[in-house]
């Protein structure tokens, strides 16, 4: 068949590349971690599932996992409740709708490298300005990345900074697709008040939307790496230990790479899980259109 | 909704102001700092306007501690290439699932969506190990090759092939032209806002990606922008901080000037991306 032909001769480059570059690796990584190979070391022994093992029984690893559950409970809740919360007000203003839509969408686009600098300046213990700002009110600051006990928190403020313009640019268009005539039908069965509209159409109405952004923002902040690199490394005292962060040092500053990539395993498996989830949310969404 | 009570209103402007200070305040206050004198960033006195202006001198440092341009340079010849590459190996791919009937598509088309869903971090290792055996790590290529294929591109423009009518192509294979020729002259200039809404995401993506260009690259001289301003950072000690803000400023601002430029394709397109998680 001559079509069939020409498709693979147009296919060819894509298919060797997703081999190479994406499907074999990802593969390997597995098969990695079943192993006590270090780069650059001349011998790999197969230890079956000895870095799983030793990774479970690891007081780093928990802390690190820890972490990134906390991180994600502080910034999915934050940046969809604030998102919607600036969906609805900006959809209901009469001008500046794109105005306020863009510069609230300004931080998902900069790049949040330069930003975490900006952000370490801003939180300068004495120079900084939200400290500067605090004291003008009378309050104590304090540290905000050296503090133990406030640095994971501090980093998530950030993350929902970064990511809440872009939960408000899906939440828009999830308002967008309500019919206005369900909020005249609310308003004549006696839904009077702006929270009892939102309570019995708008709410129920976003709930496939919702469920979307949140996992969406799960997924997102379950990736968290470069706010920690840039500005705590993990500290103080694993404190804001994540993650992607730990297979990082395993991986690439010690070099254990058979460890790193168990790291790699147990990073992927909840991505995915997380990801089969937002597959069936997304069917159902447009289910209900 | 036509009825809009002022009062409402103005609460709303009022609420969307005060968010507003917070959610700009990094840059304005970047933009702020890197225009003042030492002194004056280290007095607790709040004033956006320096009392004497030092742009001159914190840009000039800014320029010569730091090759910045260089930088810049580093991050459009990366995202450019990686978008070429991407584009050339995705088009015919896409055009191919959508338009070509063969045996396997639909195993293809499932390895595409699968391939979707692996988070880029994970084939991180062995890639490494890759470039590593290669001889390649710290050049250009090892911040290029390794996203050459995108998942995200094929599906995306595999969609867009798809809403194409048939009838045109038809029409052009009676004509004599072949798959090949279909593909360039017909199929690629109606894919033009497809590729903007991709060139977009993969441009954003990959401008600001870190976690790669810290793995891969040592030298100075080929860092992203996001990586030069780590080694500015880590330059400056954490002190020199007039310096430091013109730096993150010259970083950040093509993207947001790209942004100011063409707002609605990058809300568009990075929403889509994000659909993608």
């Amino acid at each position: 068949m001559v079509e069939g032909r020409i498709a693979w001769t147009l296919i060819s480059p894509a298919v060797s590349l997703f081999v190479v570059l994406l499907a074999g690796p990802t593969v390997a990584v597995f098969a990695l971690s079943l192993t006590d190979w270090q780069l650059g070391s001349a011998t790999m022994n197969f230890v079956g599932i000895g870095n799983y093992v030793q990774l479970f029984g690891d007081r780093v690893f928990w802390k690190s996992f820890g972490n990134t559950f906390v991180y994600c409970f502080v910034v999915v809740p934050g940046s969809v409740f604030l998102g919607l919360g600036l969906a609805m007000l900006i959809e209901g203003v009469g001008t500046g709708r794109s105005f306020y839509r863009a510069a609230y969408f300004l931080p998902v686009t900069s790049t949040l490298i330069a930003m975490a600098v900006v952000w370490e300046f801003l939180l300068h213990p004495t120079v900084g300005l939200v400290n500067v700002v605090v004291e003008q009110f009378g309050m104590k600051g304090g540290d905000w990345l050296k503090n133990p006990d406030r640095a994971l928190f501090t980093l998530a403020g950030i993350g929902i900074w970064q990511s809440v313009g872009l939960n408000m640019v899906l939440f828009m268009a999830g308002l967008k697709s309500i019919p206005g005539d369900l909020y005249e039908a609310a308003e004549i069965d006696g839904a009077s008040s702006a929270w009892e509209r939102f309570r019995c159409v708008t709410w129920p109405m976003l709930g496939p939307t919702t469920l979307f952004v949140t996992v969406v923002s799960g997924i997102r902040s379950f990736q968290v790496f470069d706010t920690v690199e840039v500005l705590t490394k993990g500290g103080p005292n694993k404190a804001t230990e994540v993650l992607l962060y730990t297979m990082y040092t395993e991986a690439f500053n010690f070099f254990r790479t058979g460890y790193g990539a168990a790291i790699t395993v147990v990073f992927l498996v909840v991505v995915l899980a997380l990801t089969l989830l937002q597959v069936r949310v997304g069917e159902k969404r447009t289910h209900y259109g | 909704m036509n009825r809009r009570p002022l009062l409402g209103q103005l609460l709303r402007h009022v609420v969307l102001w005060l968010g507003l200070v917070i959610v700009l305040a990094p840059f304005v206050w970047m933009v702020s700092t890197s225009l003042k004198p030492p002194n004056e960033i280290f007095s607790t006195q709040l004033s956006l306007l320096p009392h004497k202006w030092f742009a001159a001198e914190n840009y000039h440092k800014a320029f010569t501690k730091v090759p910045l341009l260089r930088y810049l340079l580093n991050g459009v010849i990366v995202t450019a290439g990686i978008f070429a590459l991407q584009l050339a190996v995705a088009l015919p791919c896409a055009y191919a699932l959508a338009k070509l009937r063969f045996r396997g598509r639909d195993v293809l088309f499932a390895l595409v969506l699968i391939g979707l869903m692996i988070p880029a971090q994970a084939p991180a290792i062995p890639r490494y190990v890759m470039l590593y055996q290669l001889g390649l790590l710290d050049s250009y290529a090892a911040l290029i090759l390794p996203f050459a294929f995108s998942a995200f591109g094929i599906f995306l423009m595999r969609q867009f092939f798809k809403t194409v009518p048939d009838d045109l192509m038809n029409a052009a294979r009676i004509d004599g032209l072949g798959e090949f020729e279909i593909l360039c002259r017909i199929m690629l200039p109606l894919a033009m806002p497809a590729m903007l809404a991709f060139g977009v995401i993969s441009i954003v993506t990959h401008w600001n990606d870190f976690f790669w260009p810290l793995i891969v690259i040592q030298t100075g001289d080929l860092a992203t922008p996001p990586l030069g301003t780590l080694f500015f950072r880590n330059e400056e000690a954490g002190s020199d901080f007039g310096p430091l803000m013109a730096g993150t400023v010259v970083i950040t601002a093509p993207l947001v000037l790209l942004f100011l430029a063409a707002q609605r394709r990058f809300i568009e397109g990075v929403t889509l991306s994000g659909m993608k998680g």
